[in-house]
């Protein structure tokens, strides 16, 4: 095997807020992060629901409309299929604690901790008026589509979520 | 290989499920000095495969696989 200094890169865009995707994503990203990989994450989108504080959102109508609607952190996600008004994101909740697999707060904390790094999408945000406070901590900023494109130029695999 | 491995550092990982199990192992191997060993317990069907991949991957060897009863007993040595 090949020797190299420098880490084997992966990036990950995470589109979608669905609990299920949501929960591809931490997993992929703590699993290579674990394999020796530096990854990188960008939120986009309903995606933002991952790296975001459990507040609302938003300033103008549609803004707090949205805010409303799509309210809340990362424990709020809705699976994407069986949603039921909430009612699967119970049911998954209870079906995942009995099986003792890790919810998505503690996935998101663990990737932290190995070292994943989290950006968001500027524009989505200035699009869904999500501020940068409006956003957990760890974040390590606030970046466009240059940037992305430079991190998956020099992966070895991205994925879009 | 009948004879007795040394460990290093034992974890117990039963019941923790994917990435939890191969996570618990990176986060652990730097614990154990160079050529050292892990002894690993894990009951996830999953980590048969993830394991010894984990190992592949980032250039370190199960040097052992144990199966009694859900009981999966991984002997990992850090080769670097």
């Amino acid at each position: 095997m090949e020797q190299k200094t420098e880490k084997k890169k992966a990036t990950i865009i995470v589109i979608s807020g669905d609990f299920d995707k949501l929960f591809a994503a931490f997993t992929i990203a703590t699993g290579a992060a674990a394999t020796n990989m530096d990854v990188t994450l960008f939120f986009t989108f309903w995606g933002l629901r991952g790296i975001k504080k459990n507040m609302t959102t938003g300033k103008s109508l549609f803004g707090r409309m949205v805010g409303l609607i799509e309210g809340g952190d990362v424990t709020k996600a809705n699976p994407s299929k069986y949603g039921f008004l909430g009612m699967g994101r119970w049911m998954f909740g209870k079906m995942m604690k009995n099986k003792n697999v890790s919810g998505l707060s503690e996935l998101r904390q663990l990737a932290i901790d190995l070292g994943v790094k989290m950006y968001s999408c500027i524009t989505s945000m200035e699009v869904m008026e999500i501020d940068k406070k409006e956003l957990i901590d760890e974040v390590s900023g606030v970046a466009g589509v240059a940037l992305m494109v430079e991190e998956a130029q020099n992966s070895e695999f991205s994925l879009f979520i | 290989m009948a004879e007795n491995i040394k460990v290093d550092l034992e974890l117990d990982l039963r019941g923790l499920l994917c990435p939890l199990p191969m996570v618990r192992v990176s986060q652990n191997i730097t614990n154990v000095p160079i050529g050292g060993i892990i002894k690993a317990i894990a009951t996830d069907p999953g980590s048969l495969a993830d394991i010894p991949s984990w190992a592949r991957t980032t250039g370190n060897e199960v040097v052992k696989t144990e199966r009694a009863d859900k009981d999966i007993t991984f002997f990992v040595k850090r080769l670097k």
